[in-house]
């Protein structure tokens, strides 16, 4: 199985007219996503990649049977784009867009508390569920379907990551990135829980990296709750310039800092595995599973 | 953006926060005139660079007469102030801020930020603030109250006042206290900021308080709607370099080291740097390249890496994506290679999207390229060519 997405997952994009949107949405059908139509305020009637076009959310929830929305509007406008799909009831929200302002982000979380919408993102690079669905603008080159979750906070890493652990033979169940800024919405904490409920996830790997307070969140978690099924992590930034390490004073009190060394701390003494380089990842997950079984 | 201190400064005075008068200067006449003209007892001159700890560099200097602020500025100006905070190279003093010097009866620390676990504006407050608070929290002596502020509706007063109480300040001071949150909080969300800091928050008259340090964070996503401050962000040359990449869609980060890295994706560059480290090599730079940057933008990176000399090997480890295929890094190596007669051992890691193809265009532009197969026998080679001081392959 996977997780967020399956076979059953039609899509609407948000700004699907626009280059990125019309780009990646072609990007998907040829993958083999079930596409379904496209919104763009203004645009409704017309056509695009020979899809329909709708004014609203709401009206493409009522003409198709769309039960995902992904959007690729602009910074400027993304929260709002969010906002509507929460508010029209849409079940998945992924949202590639990068750089929505920190403020805005604050508004998205407060109509999350009202509505049963996930929110993947702002900032993912989507979900990538191998031969079944891809959302978003992850490579699937070196993608395989198999049993390994990966959840990330960082694009260009989780394409490594995947690559390593189809070359460890293992393949994907399903891949999400997070996204990486500060305010997003499904957490890590989240994601593993989706995880552990899929009876085919075998194993799962976090990437994470220095800043916030999510690693440190989930490794309460896992101590909690004691996985039957490995967890791997990797998380960088242990040697980043110090002008991105350090907190301020009111991050420090709240434990926020979140340097490296304590997240690696945190995530050890709950029983997380720590892949011990980034060239390591696939290899510490396959020897995992070799010791769990 | 970090601000410096007295962009802060003006931008909250603005709002009706109290700081000390002072200006900031660029000269150490112009200090020692703007002593005068306060007409104080004592002044405070403080180096303006955007990191903090600068009090215990010797940063920050207290004197009682122009001529002695004149002095202090001819001491700071022009130097590169290193502290707890920076990287050892520390950061150009540009200009210094001259003010008069305060005697408080009582200071507090005061921080608004945005707490990313419950997605909302945090204000944590101690009562007592000065520039050890770091090390008093580690070792658990400063006791912080902490009050969540909701992001569209107005301060609720009630709260406020409350914490106010928890602080154990005195009746007289709870109704400044609640206004200047109030300013605080309508600031923050103003400026789009991510960060406002005041420490230390002085008690200088009954009733009055004054920002004596203060320090603003501006979400950098958020600056499309902010022009004015956009502006203030050219004004530190300081970081030019960084700013120069910033436009060109790239985040460069200057370090000391000898081993040039260029690399796509933030956590890319992060486990690229901790893997240099961990081969016992020293990076020359942090470099991510953003998935919208082009060949032209990527071009400019390796010609920052070009131009520096204590670069002796340049690090490609990309994994091109869906958005940044390889090609787009191997024509910006190939296009900035030749602008520069520079030969430096190149090592490339390529995978993912267009790896061949990126290939292929490093032999078109005539690139002479040390080809590992993966991360880690890249990272080791760039490392023993910086160290054999080997030139080209």
């Amino acid at each position: 199985m996977t997780i967020l997405v399956d076979h059953d997952t039609r899509v609407i994009c948000q700004g699907m007219t626009g280059w990125a949107g019309t780009h990646y949405s072609a990007a998907m059908l040829e993958y083999g996503t079930r596409i379904v139509g496209g919104v763009r305020p203004g645009k409704a009637g017309t056509r695009h990649l020979n899809l329909p076009i709708f004014d609203t959310v709401a009206a493409g929830m009522a003409e198709t049977d769309a039960n995902a929305s992904m959007v690729f509007v602009p910074p400027s406008n993304a929260a709002a784009a969010m906002i509507e799909a929460i508010e029209a009831g849409m079940p998945l929200v992924v949202a590639l867009t990068e750089r929505v302002p920190v403020r805005d982000m604050i508004r998205v979380r407060d109509a999350l508390k009202q509505g049963a919408t996930i929110l993947v993102g702002p900032n993912s690079q989507g979900v990538l569920a191998p031969d079944v669905c891809k959302i978003g603008v992850m490579t699937t080159g070196r993608a395989r379907r198999g049993t390994i979750g990966i959840m990330s906070r960082s694009a260009s890493l989780t394409s490594e990551v995947i690559a390593q652990v189809s070359d460890a033979g293992l393949g994907q169940s399903t891949t999400v990135g997070i996204g990486g800024d500060a305010i997003h919405g499904l957490g890590m904490r989240e994601c593993l829980e989706l995880f552990l409920a899929d009876q085919d996830t075998r194993g799962v790997v976090v990437i994470g990296e220095i800043g916030g307070s999510e690693e440190e969140e989930l490794a309460d978690f896992v101590a909690a709750v004691k996985p039957r099924i490995p967890v791997v992590a990797l998380i960088v930034g242990r040697y980043a310039p110090i002008e991105h390490r350090m907190g301020h004073a009111g991050a420090i009190a709240q434990g926020l800092a979140g340097d490296a060394e304590s997240k690696i701390r945190a995530l050890q003494a709950a029983g997380v595995i720590i892949a011990e380089s980034p060239h390591l990842v696939g290899a510490t997950m396959r020897e995992a599973l070799f010791v769990t079984a | 953006m970090n601000l410096h201190e007295f962009q802060s400064k003006i931008l909250l005075s603005s709002r009706g926060v109290h700081v000390p008068e002072g200006q900031a200067v660029s000269t150490k006449e112009e200090a020692r005139n703007t002593a005068r003209d306060l007409k104080a007892a004592g002044f405070a001159v403080k180096a303006q660079i955007r990191a903090g700890a600068r009090g215990r560099a010797g940063g920050v200097r207290l004197v009682s007469l122009p001529e002695e602020a004149m002095a202090a500025a001819g001491d700071l100006l022009g130097r590169r102030l290193a502290t707890e905070q920076t990287a050892p190279t520390g950061h150009l003093v540009r200009k210094v801020l001259v003010e008069t010097a305060v005697e408080p009866l009582q200071s507090l620390y005061l921080s608004l930020f945005i707490g990313a676990a419950t997605a909302e504006i945090v204000l944590l407050a101690a009562c007592e603030g000065g520039d050890d608070i770091e090390q008093r929290i580690q070792n658990g002596q400063t006791r912080f109250e902490r009050l969540a502020l909701g992001a569209e509706q107005t301060l609720d007063k009630t709260a406020a006042a409350g914490l106010g109480a928890r602080l154990g300040l005195a009746a007289g001071l709870i109704p400044p206290f609640v206004e200047l949150l109030g300013q605080l909080r309508d600031a923050f969300l103003e400026l789009d900021a991510t960060l406002i800091e005041i420490n230390p928050l002085s008690v200088v008259e009954p009733g009055r308080f004054v920002a004596v340090d203060a320090k603003i964070t501006i979400d950098d996503n958020a600056l499309f709607r902010h022009p004015d401050l956009m502006a203030l962000r050219e004004e530190s040359e300081s970081d030019a370099v960084e700013i120069a990449a910033q436009n060109r869609n790239l985040n460069y980060l200057a370090l000391d080291g000898d081993i040039g890295l260029v690399v796509n994706g933030a956590g890319l560059g992060l486990a690229t740097l901790d893997m240099v480290r961990a081969a016992n090599g020293r990076p020359a730079n942090f470099m991510d390249i953003r998935t919208t940057a082009t060949s032209l933008d990527v071009a400019h990176g390796f010609a920052l890496l070009l131009g520096n000399p204590a670069v002796r090997s340049i690090l490609v480890n990309v994994h091109g994506g869906g958005m940044q295929p390889c090609d787009t890094i191997a024509d910006g190596l190939g296009i900035a290679m030749r602008r520069n007669r520079r030969s430096l051992p190149i090592v490339v890691r390529l995978a993912g999207n267009n790896a061949e193809y990126a290939r292929f265009r490093f032999a078109n532009f005539g690139c002479k390229v040390i080809d590992c197969p993966d991360m880690w026998t890249a990272v080791t080679r760039a490392v023993s060519a910086a160290q054999s001081g080997e030139s080209q392959p």
